[in-house]
C-alpha cells in the first residue's frame, strides 16, 4: 500500500492553450479539415473584398441626386433619400409624430418585455395592448386625430404593424386552438383539427387572397372592411394555426404525472392548464415559435399582392422612380438588412429566453 | 408493536369507526381488460393502511380511483361520504380532502420548491399569498428541507423531491393521504428519510392508504395490509397476522419472493 502526496495543478501544455490550440482543433484537426480550411480561406479572399469595394469603398455616401453617384461601388445616396418612405410609405407628412410614437412604444414594449426585473402582468398587460393602440393610433379618427387611410401606411412601418398584430394576437387564438386539439369533448377537438389542417395545408397567399377579394363578397351590401383590417385578420388566423402546432408539439412533451399532479391538487381544468401544463409547453415550443414567427415577419412582403405597400414593396416602388432608375440593388441589400436585424434580433432573444426559463441547471 | 402504541395514545383523532375511505363492489375494465374486481374496502378515520401486491395487481389503480384520477365502471367509492363521479361539486370536495404522493413525485419543473408549494393554498383555496408562504415554509421545516425553498425541483435529490412533495401534499390539511409507490423511484440510501416523513404523520393520526413494497414500514405502522393479486383483495389482516402467519399461498409465495433477500 501506498500514500500520494497531493499535487499542485500545472498549466497545459504549450500546443494546448490558447489560439494555438483552437487553430490545431478546429481548422487543422485532420486532412479533410485542413482541405476544407484552405477551400474556406480562397472563398473568403474571393468574396469579400469586391463586397467590401462595393459596400463601403467605392460606394458614394455623400448627395441628393443619382448624378452624384459615380463610382462602381453602392449608391446609398439613394437609400438616404427614400428612407422616409422606407419607414413610413405614404403616411401624411404632418402625422409623421404618429408613426415616430408607435414605433417607440413599440421599442418600449420590446424593452419592458426584455428587462428581467418587470413585472409579469405589466409584460402581458403592454404586449396585449401594443397592437391595438398602434392600430387605433395610426389609424386615428378617435380622441381628435385626424383619420389616416391604411392606404397611406406603408414601408417599414406597415411591415411592423402586420408582423406585431399577426404575432401578437395569433398567440392567445393558437393556444386556444392547442387546447381544442388535446380536449376531451369531440366536437371541439374536431373543429379545432378541422381548422388546424385547413390553414397549414394552404399558402398565406391564398388566405390574403380570399380575405382581400372573396371575403367582401359575402358582407351585405354597404358594410367594408378596410383593407389592410382584412388583411390583419387573414395574418392571425393563418399563424394561429401555426402556433397551435408549435404548442401542440409542447403540450405533448408534458408527462402525464404533472396533469395528474395538478387534478390532484384540485385545481381547475383552466388553472391547470395557465399556472401548471402551458408554462412548461410553450417553454418547449420557443424554438419553433419563433421559428415560425420569424417566417410570418418575412412573409408580411405578400400583402403586397393585395395592393398594400410593405418595406419590399416600397422599395420597388421607389426604385421605379424615374430620377433613380437601376437602384434596385441598393434597395433590395437594404431591405435585407433591415429583415435581417429584425429576424436576427427575434432569434438571440428567444436564446436568452430559452436560457433564462431553463430551471434544470440552475446553481 | 411500540411504535403502534403510541400511535394510538397520541391520536384523539383517530377514530376507525368513522368511515373516510368506502369502496363498495367497485369494478374497472381497460377496455376488455378487468383490472379491478369487486373491490370493497373501508378505511376509518386515522387508519393506516398499506397495499401490497405484485406489480400489475391492481393496487395503484384502486389507489387512483379514489380521487378520480380512473374512472370505475361499477360499484360505489365515497370520501368522507361523498361519491366519487362525475359530479363537479363533489370532485372538488374530495380532491379538497384527499391527497397524494406519486410514485415520481410530479413537481412542477417550471417553479421553485416554495411556489410549488403555494400554488394549491393560493389558486384553489385562495388563501393570500403571504399566509401560503408561511404555511409552505412550515410544511418545508417539518420535512426538513426549509433551506432547499427557493431552488429548483431538478436541482433536489430524489429523495429531497419526495420530501418536498410530501410537504406540498401537506398545504392542503387533507384529511387523507394517498400514497402511489412513494419509494419506488428512489434510490436505496434515501429510502428511509422519506419512510421517515411518513411514519411522522402516520403518527399524527392522517388517514393513510399507502401502495408501497416496504414491509418493513407496513409492520412499523399499518393498522391493516392488504394483499393484491390480478385485480382482486386477496388477503387483509393486521401486520402481525399478515406477515407470520399468512393464509392464502398466494401471499405466502408473495412474501418468501420480497422477504427472501
Amino acid at each position: 500500500m501506498a500514500v500520494y502526496s497531493l499535487k499542485t495543478a500545472k498549466e497545459p501544455p504549450l500546443g494546448e492553450r490558447g489560439a494555438v490550440a483552437w487553430i490545431r482543433h478546429n481548422l487543422l484537426s485532420s486532412s479533410f479539415n485542413i482541405l476544407f480550411t484552405i477551400l474556406s480561406i480562397y472563398i473568403l479572399y474571393k468574396i469579400l473584398p469586391p463586397l467590401a469595394h462595393w459596400l463601403f469603398l467605392d460606394a458614394d455616401f455623400v448627395g441628393d441626386k443619382k448624378s452624384d453617384c459615380g463610382g462602381d461601388g453602392a449608391c446609398w445616396i439613394f437609400v438616404f433619400e427614400k428612407l422616409k418612405m422606407f419607414i413610413y410609405g405614404f403616411y401624411p407628412q404632418a402625422e409623421l409624430w404618429r408613426a415616430n410614437l408607435t414605433i417607440a412604444l413599440g421599442g418600449a414594449t420590446v424593452l419592458i418585455a426584455a428587462l428581467d426585473r418587470s413585472p409579469k402582468a405589466l409584460k402581458i398587460i403592454t404586449i396585449l395592448l401594443l397592437p391595438i393602440v398602434s392600430v387605433v393610433l395610426l389609424s386615428g379618427g378617435y380622441f381628435g386625430l385626424a383619420h389616416v387611410e391604411t392606404n397611406a401606411w406603408g414601408g417599414l412601418l406597415l411591415t411592423l404593424v402586420i408582423a406585431t398584430v399577426g404575432i401578437v394576437l395569433s398567440f392567445p387564438i393558437g393556444v386556444l386552438f392547442a387546447l381544442g386539439r388535446q380536449s376531451k369533448l369531440p366536437i371541439i377537438k374536431t373543429l379545432s383539427v378541422f381548422y388546424i389542417e385547413l390553414i397549414r395545408g394552404v399558402p398565406l397567399i391564398t388566405v390574403l387572397f380570399m380575405a382581400s377579394v372573396v371575403l367582401p363578397l359575402f358582407f351585405p351590401e354597404g358594410i367594408d372592411f378596410d383593407k389592410l383590417i382584412r388583411a390583419l385578420i387573414g395574418i392571425t388566423l393563418f399563424q394561429a394555426a401555426y402556433v397551435a402546432e408549435n404548442v401542440r408539439g409542447g403540450l405533448q412533451a408534458i408527462p402525464k404525472g404533472q396533469y395528474e399532479a395538478a387534478d390532484a391538487m384540485g385545481l381547475t381544468y383552466w388553472k391547470s392548464m395557465r399556472l401548471v401544463i402551458l408554462p412548461q409547453a410553450i417553454k418547449v415550443a420557443i424554438p419553433n415559435l419563433v421559428g415560425s414567427f420569424i417566417s410570418l415577419f418575412k412573409d408580411t412582403s405578400l400583402v403586397m399582392i393585395i395592393g398594400l405597400f410593405d418595406l419590399l414593396s416600397m422599395v420597388k416602388l421607389t426604385a421605379n422612380d424615374r430620377d433613380w432608375l437601376g437602384m434596385d440593388t441598393e434597395g433590395f441589400v437594404f431591405v435585407a438588412i433591415v429583415y435581417w436585424i429584425f429576424n436576427f434580433t427575434m432569434s438571440r432573444y428567444s436564446k436568452r429566453l430559452e436560457r433564462k426559463l431553463d430551471t434544470n441547471n440552475r446553481d | 408493536m411500540q411504535e403502534k402504541k403510541i400511535i394510538e395514545s397520541s391520536s384523539q383523532l383517530r377514530d376507525l369507526s368513522e368511515p373516510m375511505i368506502e369502496l363498495n363492489g367497485v369494478n374497472k375494465w381497460y377496455g376488455d381488460f378487468h383490472v379491478l374486481k369487486d373491490i370493497n374496502l373501508n378505511v376509518g378515520k386515522g387508519e393506516i393502511v398499506v397495499v401490497a401486491g405484485p406489480s400489475g395487481s391492481g393496487k395503484s389503480t384502486m389507489i387512483r380511483c379514489i380521487n378520480r384520477l380512473e374512472e370505475y365502471q361499477e360499484g360505489v367509492i365515497k370520501v368522507k361520504n361523498i361519491e366519487v363521479n362525475a359530479d363537479v361539486k363533489n370532485l372538488r370536495d374530495i380532491r379538497s380532502n384527499v391527497a397524494m404522493v406519486f410514485q415520481h413525485f410530479n413537481l412542477f419543473p417550471h417553479l421553485s420548491i416554495i411556489d410549488n408549494l403555494t400554488l394549491a393554498p393560493m389558486w384553489v383555496y385562495n388563501k393570500p399569498k403571504k399566509e401560503a408562504r408561511d404555511t409552505a415554509m412550515h410544511y418545508l421545516e417539518r420535512v426538513n428541507i426549509a433551506e432547499q425553498a427557493d431552488k429548483f425541483p431538478n436541482q433536489l435529490s430524489g429523495g429531497q423531491q419526495q420530501r418536498v412533495a410530501i410537504a406540498r401534499a401537506l398545504c392542503k390539511s387533507p384529511d387523507i393521504m394517498l400514497f402511489d409507490e412513494p419509494t419506488s423511484a428512489l434510490d436505496p440510501e434515501m429510502i428511509g428519510e422519506v419512510l421517515d416523513v411518513m411514519i411522522s404523520l402516520a403518527k399524527e393520526g392522517k388517514t393513510m392508504v399507502c401502495v408501497t413494497h416496504e414491509m418493513g414500514f407496513a409492520r412499523k405502522v399499518a393498522d391493516r395490509v392488504i394483499f393484491m393479486d390480478e385485480g382482486q383483495i386477496v388477503e387483509e389482516n393486521d401486520p402481525e397476522t399478515f406477515f407470520n402467519n399468512p393464509e392464502s399461498d398466494r401471499l405466502k409465495l408473495f412474501l418468501e419472493q420480497i422477504l427472501a433477500h
